[in-house]
């Protein structure tokens, strides 16, 4: 494999993984605290937070990415108190990861919320009734439930992550073996001519995996179903 | 005991009760929009009334006055619903041992093994409900709730969803568990049939409020207060298939005792039931000679209940099983009908309509 690819391919491969891995991880449970408020509770304020969790999907990444920069960045309005506790997010990976985490976001809100949904609430009724306190009916009976929605919202995420690119050029730049990511290391490869033969070969990563997480979270939501219905 | 004083709003209905239950099977019986699921949703916690009190035993469950709320799972109150409810994502041994986990007071593994044995579960253990037929998954639900020790178990319609047949193989197991378990049970129907077989007392209910309370007897003797009429009231047999006759008669076995009635279809050896109307039945105190009725039950008056008109409803303890009878308050005195007083059920095969057996 690394014979096949360039360093800074293999790289660019490198850095891809950890932070589609970093912003999926951060992600999962802010996406399931979001979904969980946005099905179960009343509180003034639910659409604003419906349309935050969801604005990443519809802005342009461009956009995002300078929000972002313009909220984190060592001259914003958090990122300026971050930098004061030493912790620096623009232009570096964890950058990168916050940008991707940030447009992955949406898509694993939706698929907890799904699985959150479909969840009979008369069955939380039927564990209560059986001396379950509200945090065994949410241990043992939703969470288990979930766990469909959990995988698929975490594969798409992920894939999400891997692909992410308006929004982390944007905020974290495209510097080689620091911030450039697959699909940003595609974009500088396409900027200079006779470089196709390599980007090519990132092309062909990126399609397998978002095919391969895309026929995973298929086969782990049909075996699922299958495991709770029976068909 | 169980007392339940309450009252709720809905907005087009408002439920107003207060009635207790002993221990043996109460039914609270109506036709549907009556109550009936509401008083059970307020009993186990699921719903918490406007007003009112609820208490079982010595603990005070709900009291709007004091300001008192126990949660549904602190009740120890096991629900049998009409869904089953199994959790889809466990197996039925771990969803029989799921309340058990909560418990406070730990059952031993023989308790597991008897109720399992009682259910006939053996061979569904590690099955997941999805795999599980109507009939099958509500006997596990029925061991879930047994097993989770509680102080009352709530039964609300646990049949209607399931077909005749599916019935028919659920009925007996609450009949054992009134006659084999101590715990009392609140068990909602809309069935004359499974208030006939399975009460020890009725609540009769309409329009959210009580109308009458009582042994099966006496609350259907008083066909002015019965919501579905004196018509609905009856008793069911379990019967054996035992002779298709060349005369077109059927020939069943209840406990022994023979009965004969029109054909049915049913195949010789299967076990069905029989509905056999109170108001079909004759009694006699002499085994009655050259009679056209073909089956005669020797039993004894285990009850007697004089309604408010001319009528009178006399229940029975035979080999067959229980038998309710309607006759005439006349008649109970000139047979000098009391508890304890031996005499002959009559009734007549081609009362018993195809539709009285499944």
């Amino acid at each position: 494999m690394q014979n096949w690819l360039s360093p800074m391919e293999w790289q660019a491969v490198l850095i891809s993984a950890k932070v589609a891995f970093w912003a999926t991880l951060a992600i999962t449970p802010m996406a399931f605290l979001t979904a969980y408020a946005l099905v179960r509770w009343e509180f003034p304020g639910k659409t604003i937070l419906n349309g935050l969790a969801h604005l990443p999907l519809i802005l342009p990444p461009v956009v995002t990415g300078y929000m972002l920069l313009l909220l984190f960045g060592t001259q914003g309005f958090i990122g300026g108190w971050l930098q004061d506790i030493g912790i620096v997010l623009a232009f570096r990976w964890t950058g990168a990861a916050v940008a991707a985490g940030v447009m992955a976001f949406p898509l694993m809100v939706r698929a907890l919320r799904l699985s959150l949904e479909a969840i009979d609430i008369r069955l939380e009724q039927a564990a209560a009734t059986l001396g379950a306190s509200p945090i065994w009916v949410f241990a043992t009976v939703t969470v288990p439930l979930m766990i469909p929605g959990l995988l698929t919202g975490t594969i798409l995420s992920f894939a999400k992550a891997l692909g992410e690119f308006g929004a982390t050029i944007t905020f974290a730049a495209n510097i080689p073996g620091q911030t450039q990511t697959i699909p940003s290391a595609i974009y500088a490869l396409l900027q200079v001519p006779g470089q196709e033969d390599a980007a090519a070969r990132l092309v062909v990563i990126s399609v397998s995996i978002a095919l391969a997480a895309l026929f995973l979270s298929e086969a782990l939501a049909r075996r699922a179903h299958k495991r709770l219905e029976g068909l | 005991m169980l007392e339940v004083q309450a009252r709720h709003r809905f907005t087009e209905f408002e439920l107003n009760v207060d009635f207790a239950a002993s221990n043996g099977i109460t039914v609270l019986f109506g036709p549907s929009g009556s109550g009936k699921s509401t008083i059970a949703n307020l009993v186990a916690g699921l719903l918490r009334p406007q007003d009112g009190r609820v208490v079982l035993g010595d603990r005070v469950l709900s009291d709007r006055q004091h300001d008192i709320w126990v949660p549904p799972h602190r009740r120890r109150i096991g629900y049998v619903f009409q869904d089953a409810r199994l959790l889809p994502h466990l197996t039925v041994r771990k969803n029989l041992l799921y309340g058990r986990w909560f418990a406070k007071v730990r059952s031993n593994p023989e308790e597991f093994t008897h109720v399992v044995a009682l259910l006939g579960l053996q061979s569904l253990l590690e099955r997941r409900p999805a795999h599980l037929s109507g009939g099958e998954k509500q006997r596990v639900a029925i061991g879930r709730a047994l097993l989770s020790k509680p102080d009352l178990i709530i039964a609300d319609e646990p049949l209607a969803a399931l077909d005749q047949a599916r019935k028919a193989e659920i009925l007996p197991y609450f009949e054992r568990l009134r006659d084999e378990i101590s715990t009392p049970m609140l068990y909602v129907s809309h069935s004359s049939s499974e208030v006939s077989r399975l009460a020890s007392t009725v609540v009769t209910l309409s329009g959210g409020r009580v109308l009458q309370q009582g042994d099966p007897a006496s609350v259907f003797g008083d066909p002015a207060i019965l919501p579905m009429g004196p018509r609905g009231a009856g008793s069911v047999l379990d019967v054996v298939v035992v002779r298709q006759h060349s005369d077109g008669l059927t020939e069943l076995s209840a406990g022994g005792q023979p009965l004969f009635v029109p054909h049915t279809p049913h195949a010789v050896g299967t076990s069905v039931s029989v509905r056999i109307a109170a108001h079909d039945v004759i009694l006699a105190r002499k085994l009655p000679e050259e009679i056209s009725a073909l089956n005669i039950v020797p039993g004894v008056v285990t009850q007697i209940h004089k309604g408010d008109g001319p009528g009178a409803m006399v229940a029975l303890q035979s080999q067959a099983g229980r038998f309710l009878a309607r006759v005439t308050q006349r008649s109970v005195q000139r047979l000098n009908l009391a508890p304890g007083t031996d005499c002959f059920a009559i009734i007549k095969s081609v009362a018993i309509a195809p539709r009285d057996i499944h």
